[in-house]
């Protein structure tokens, strides 16, 4: 920390921020200082410039951006700020690219105690850390009480893309196999465990990792026959493969038998009214394969220790509908259409 | 999901499908029509169509909540809400239901109204006791399952002294529905025999027990057999409705003994006398106006009654004259016959009730179903 004379203690304990903390005066400086750069703590950020440099090789970037407004914050198995470093990550890493640098902003609520937002820095700093991701420049700002809920933080990505690599739903063609990396749906009841109106008793904790090292492994292992990745965020399953459906003009016929769902998930579903399929994930992905290669990308996740439980669950067919179908479990027919309504609020 | 998923069992599942298929006489339709919307929403959900043959048809029946709630009923909700003091608990299919001139309450609220969307009853509870300054009122919607809930809420509230929480009651009931389809003229004009036969409800037997449908079964001839919601349960009440047809009996037989009784869970109605008593008529989408089919609030709770207390009125509404949902609610047409089904409405812009829930006959083929008309489409182009 070179800027040791703004400094002074934030009483982190008992503290919380207040609307001095988002005027660009010294306040902001002292929660910039004393909890963000402590947490991320990196070269860049000690040179507290407005922006970073960095140098970049010949080849192909890739960008990617994404806001996180989870409720609550604090879910098992992660927070906002784990997520936030995760999501944007695995954003960069589905088109096979290796993240480098993220930015940070946060929107942060007049109130919000210091202590939370220290474990969200910690955590998000912790993420960062444990990807070999840094996080090199960011924003606050403080608004009203009542105008944010808590939290909210947008994160952008920056990372490398190898050469020859063009990951792309359209590549998508008939006969490609189609590759989840694990159990469905965990991140999503785990945060719906937590809220106020339902809070039940159930083991599952959220998935939420950064997903750029299985990649590796599998790009690896499949390089351009991996014809798209895509990691299920909101709308879990069911709306990934519709986007890639329609995006490629084919359709996709699924076995839901060889689709992994951790019973505690499907049971909590079922007490729900809600399909795994519909259900958010933050720690997995799904590769469509060419048929020749997916065995051997298979095998690559299955040995990843985020992919041990990778499954093939069916393939792309030709469908000018560009429906998900799938058989069922129980021998008859259906399709997986994209959720529909706005069950499931505020998941990532 | 250990017991779950002994009723899913395809092996056995195969084997009811067999028996289906051998025991129906290719001679002769068999017309079931699953009552309950669950029911619809199983058979959509693990595509059962596929496992019958084509003889042995399912036809939607009227018991998904959200779909009878006629539109006027919607907007009073929404003419409630807009009351600034109101705080309004809903669960969450009824958001999306069309009121009249494209409102929703999804709508209402997105425009400052204060509504909740809840789990159940004990939320609206929590509300009332947080917010005192508020008059908070649950929109109580559904059939014989959801009233005890209703009740028991209201008898909290009470025992509590909550001033401020209150019930704009929808709650409606059964057995009067499917006599109001057996009579329905639109069935009498072509004989009776386009339902063969009825999948009772799994939940609401369990608390209205299976003498009810025993006069049904008797005055109009129809083999009622009361299954539970998992998809072999359905299988096996097919297996029995069947049998029933071929043999020429019309009897209620009880598929879904392990949950139901046939003199049904006395101390849940006990509950519900306590505190409401019938409505002289109450209107259902598609089904009209049915005699003593509907629930309101007793006069000793009337406090709570939202519509008392705020004085609501019913106003006539009129729905959209394409959307089929009344014709499909009786089982006269099918989501297909509708000429806004996947075009006009979908889900995402659901134009009709019945688009709506999970458990509404367009949404569950829509949904889950639709994959079936392309390929009968191609076939008959091929
Ligand atoms: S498709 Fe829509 S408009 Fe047509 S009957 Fe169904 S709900 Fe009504």
């Amino acid at each position: 920390m070179r800027v040791k004379s703004y400094q002074r203690k934030l009483d982190i304990k008992n503290g919380c921020v207040d609307l001095s903390h988002g005027s660009g005066g010294r306040a902001t400086t002292q929660l910039v200082l004393g909890l963000f750069h402590e947490a991320f703590g990196n070269e860049w950020l000690a040179r507290c410039n407005d922006q970073s440099a960095f140098g970049v090789r010949s080849g192909r970037m890739v960008m990617t951006t994404d806001s996180y407004v989870v409720s609550p914050l604090f879910f098992p198995g992660g927070n906002i700020g784990s997520l936030a470093v995760h999501g944007t990550i695995n954003d960069v890493a589905m088109a096979g690219a290796r993240p480098l640098y993220l930015a940070a902003s946060f929107i942060i609520e007049e109130g919000f105690r210091f202590s939370e937002l220290k474990a969200v820095a910690d955590s998000m700093g912790a993420a960062a850390r444990a990807a070999g991701v840094h996080i090199i420049t960011g924003d606050t700002k403080v608004v009203e009480r009542g105008k944010a809920d808590g939290l909210f933080i947008s994160t952008t990505g920056i990372g490398v893309l190898a050469a020859g690599l063009d990951l792309s739903a359209e590549r998508a063609t008939i006969g490609d196999r189609v590759l989840v990396s694990g159990s469905l749906g965990d991140h999503g009841v785990a945060i719906m465990s937590r809220r106020q109106n339902l809070a039940f008793q159930i083991d599952i904790v959220s998935d939420s990792a950064a997903l750029h090292d299985l990649v590796a492994v599998m790009v690896a292992a499949g390089g351009a026959d991996i014809r798209v990745m895509r990691d299920p965020t909101r709308g879990g399953l069911a709306a990934t493969l519709n986007e890639i459906a329609h995006q490629s003009s084919l359709g996709f016929r699924l076995q839901e038998e060889a689709i992994p769902v951790k019973p505690a998930v499907a049971a909590a579903c079922e007490l729900l009214g809600l399909d795994p399929l519909h259900v958010a994930n933050e720690g997995k992905l799904v590769a469509i394969v060419a048929p020749d290669m997916a065995d051997a990308v298979l095998a690559a996740m299955k040995a990843h220790p985020l992919g041990c439980d990778a499954a093939d669950i069916g393939e792309a067919v030709a469908d000018h509908h560009h429906l998900v179908q799938m058989s069922t479990s129980f021998g008859g027919g259906r399709i997986v259409d994209w959720l529909s309504g706005e069950q499931l609020p505020r998941i990532c | 999901m250990k017991y779950a998923d002994e009723f899913r069992d395809k092996t056995i599942a195969q084997g009811l499908a067999q028996a289906i298929g051998t025991e129906a006489d290719p001679q002769r339709a068999y017309r079931f029509m699953e009552f309950c919307g669950g029911h619809t929403h199983v058979i959509s959900r693990y595509g059962l169509d596929d496992l019958l043959p084509a003889n042995v048809r399912m036809i939607h029946g009227p018991g998904c909540p959200v779909c009878v709630l006629p539109t006027s009923r919607i907007d009073m909700a929404i003419r409630l809400a807009a009351r600034p003091q109101v705080t309004l608990c809903v669960y969450g299919d009824l958001m999306r239901v069309p009121g009249s001139q494209g409102q929703s309450l999804l709508r209402a609220r997105a425009l400052g109204a204060d509504i909740r969307m809840v789990y159940s009853t004990l939320d609206a509870i929590r509300i009332a006791e947080q917010a005192l300054d508020q008059e908070v009122v649950f929109f109580a919607i559904g059939f014989e399952t959801t009233t005890p809930p209703t009740a028991v809420m209201i008898r909290l509230a009470k025992k509590k002294r909550l001033k401020n929480l209150s019930v704009f009651c929808n709650h409606v009931l059964t057995p009067p529905a499917m006599q109001s389809i057996l009579e329905s003229p639109d069935i009498r004009t072509v004989g009776r025999a386009e339902i063969d036969g009825f999948i009772g409800p799994a939940h609401v037997s369990a608390i209205i027990g299976t003498e009810p449908y025993g006069r049904l079964a008797e005055q109009f001839g129809e083999p009622i057999v009361i299954a539970g919601f998992e998809p072999l349960d359905v299988m096996q009440a097919i297996l029995m409705l069947v049998r029933q047809v071929n043999d020429g009996r019309f009897e209620v037989e009880n598929q879904y003994s392990r949950a139901v009784r046939r003199e049904g869970n006395h101390r849940a109605m006990e509950e519900v006398s306590n505190v409401f008593g019938l409505r002289d008529q109450f209107e259902w989408r598609g089904l009209g106006l049915i005699p003593d089919s509907g629930l309101k609030l007793k006069r000793a709770y009337a406090k709570f009654d939202a519509e008392m207390r705020f004085v609501m009125h019913e106003l006539p509404a009129a729905d959209n004259p394409a959307c089929e949902c009344g014709a499909i609610l009786r089982g006269v047409k099918r989501p297909v016959d509708c000429k806004l089904f996947g075009t006009v409405c979908t889900p995402e812009t659901p134009t009709g009730s019945c688009m709506v829930s999970s458990e509404g006959a367009c949404a569950a083929h829509w949904t889950y179903g639709r994959g079936r008309d392309y390929q009968v489409r191609r076939a008959s182009c091929e």
